[in-house]
């Protein structure tokens, strides 16, 4: 058996209460197939998603780490997601200036009824994370 | 073109005319600025009441013993001063004290900002000693020529925002050469022209930038682009940056004196932040390993996510580290691209909301799939 077969990349989700976690609930009660390895953390808000949640994700090892929030316009606190869109920004262009693997972050819009696009997301990211291979940082001590 | 007084004495005294003559005129009631601490070249951030006390103040001294900013900032954080302060602050201590304006956490309302086109600074690790007089001599020399001293500050040899934003008086230094005989003092402001109206020296008109200014700008510009891509070569990628943190004693020095890290409570300092044994337990299961103390770059990475996009660049950080990581570097080159993503200058303008606590709707739209 290779590698490939056997490594199951572990991804952290942020979900927004509101829309996303509730999309997850849906793909669960619809038996739709969700990557394994993938943990969620629920929040009340993407806007509560503080960078260092993702960071701290990311240095302990997580091999992806996925935000997830309401449709633009749709937040439930009005502003949270596009707060969270601007952290996403600030954090992929940081982990750029210091040559950091931004792939392994991700921020998706998935409202409480699309329960397939939770689906096919987490299921896309997840094979795209299993390609990059390992997390270096999982083995890296000296943090 | 704009309004400017005239003093036909060098720089030094030039400069402590106006502060002398601002106050016995009753125009402010202190001057906040660096005083003289001793004779080896020691200096310290004082508020001055008293006229003939001003003979101990400094200035211009090129040293920043603490971004005075944030010193300003804990004189105003519940309103304006009940009297009216001058204060002489390096460009970078103005855009600094106007970031924490924004975030309520001072008061630009009785403050006279006095300021200077800026030579720089130097590190303080070499503000004490006997040869002060002649590293004054060199560095007045240097300003003068416009060369760059390669004993400054890091951040200052790189530094293109040496024209302040927001002073209402800017005393001319960088690139003149007649600094010994005669000094002008732009006006930039109504509030500096209102101060200024009966202080010694003549009225004049003249034009603040281009020229030699244009040309400083371009000889920073090149230092810039060569630490940045010094930088680039060397800190790049995950081992570099853990090479680089690998000292750090995580004593958080470098976000103590950081003007914008102003909240009072680090979530890095708090108890979240503590290694607990189970904590180190499951770390060690984990990694099979443990750095001491832990989380350095945990510390470093989150303080870059939460505030680099306002860093000024004012080098304090990289100077009280006492293992010499150059944190301010780090800051200032993940700031750059930060900041032009969202077309900001920390502190040029007090209208301009941080990027980090306003958006626009439209806006990164290939952002959130
Ligand atoms: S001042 Fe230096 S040693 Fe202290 S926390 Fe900052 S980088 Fe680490
Ligand atoms: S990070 Fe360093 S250089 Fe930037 S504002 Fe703070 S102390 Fe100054
Ligand atoms: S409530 Fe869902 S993103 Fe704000």
């Amino acid at each position: 058996m290779n590698m490939n077969d056997t490594y199951m990349p572990t991804i952290i989700g942020f979900l927004c209460n509101w829309c996303s976690y509730t999309g997850a609930d849906l793909a669960g009660t619809a038996r739709m197939k969700i990557p394994a390895s993938l943990r969620v953390v629920r929040v009340m808000c993407s806007g509560r998603i503080d960078p260092l949640f993702v960071l701290k994700g990311f240095l302990k090892g997580a091999d992806g780490i996925m935000m997830m929030g309401c449709h633009p316009g749709d937040c439930h606190y009005q502003k949270g997601n596009y707060n969270a869109r601007r952290r996403f920004v600030m954090l992929q262009n940081i982990f750029e200036s210091l040559g950091l693997e931004k792939e392994r972050i991700g921020l998706w819009w998935v409202s409480a009824s699309e329960a397939p696009k939770y689906a096919q997301v987490t299921k896309e990211f997840a094979e795209k994370v299993k390609e990059l291979g390992p997390n270096p940082l999982r083995e890296e001590i000296f943090l | 073109m704009s309004d400017a007084i005239k003093i036909n004495k060098g720089i030094e005294e030039a400069v402590q005319d106006l502060l002398k003559s601002l106050l016995e005129k009753d125009k402010i009631k202190g001057v906040f600025t660096l005083r003289k601490m001793d004779d080896l070249g020691a200096v310290a951030y004082s508020l001055f009441t008293n006229a003939d006390e001003l003979k101990n103040a400094l200035p211009l001294y090129p040293f920043m013993p603490v971004n005075a900013g944030k010193v300003l900032s804990d004189f105003t954080l519940q309103g304006a001063t009940q009297e009216p302060v001058a204060a002489v602050l390096r460009p970078c201590e103005i855009r600094a004290f106007i970031e924490l304006v924004k975030r309520t956490q001072g008061d630009l309302e009785n403050i006279l900002l006095i300021s200077s086109t800026c030579g720089g600074v130097y590190p303080l690790k070499i503000l004490k000693g006997n040869d002060q007089k002649s590293r004054q001599a060199q560095y007045w020399e240097s300003v003068k020529k416009e060369d760059i001293d390669p004993e400054l500050r890091e951040t200052c040899r790189m530094c293109e925002d040496f024209i302040p934003h927001n002073a209402d008086m800017v005393i001319a230094a960088a690139g003149i050469e007649d600094m010994d005989t005669q000094c002008t003092i732009y006006l930039n402001t109504q509030k500096g022209k209102e101060f200024a109206s009966d202080v010694p020296g003549s009225k004049t008109s003249e034009e603040l930038e281009g020229g030699k200014i244009e040309e400083l700008k371009t000889k920073r510009q090149e230092q810039k682009a060569k630490i940045f891509e010094q930088f680039e070569k060397e800190q790049m990628g995950l081992k570099s940056l853990v090479k680089m943190f690998a000292p750090c004693l995580g004593c958080h020095g470098c976000s103590h004196v950081c003007p914008i890290c102003y909240c009072t409570l680090c979530e890095f300092d708090s108890k979240t932040c503590e290694y607990r044994p189970t904590s180190i337990e499951s770390e060690l299961k984990l990694k099979g390993g443990l750095k001491v103390p832990p989380g350095n770059i945990y510390f470093h990475l989150g303080r870059m996510s939460h505030m680099a996009v306002s860093c000024v660049s004012c080098g304090m950080c990289s100077d009280v580290c006492p293992v010499n990581i150059p944190v301010a570097t780090v800051f200032s080159r993940v700031g750059a691209p930060l900041q032009e993503v969202f077309e900001y200058i920390p502190g040029r303008d007090l209208e301009e909301a941080v990027p980090s606590g306003t958006y626009k709707e439209q806006e990164f739209m290939e952002s959130g799939k």
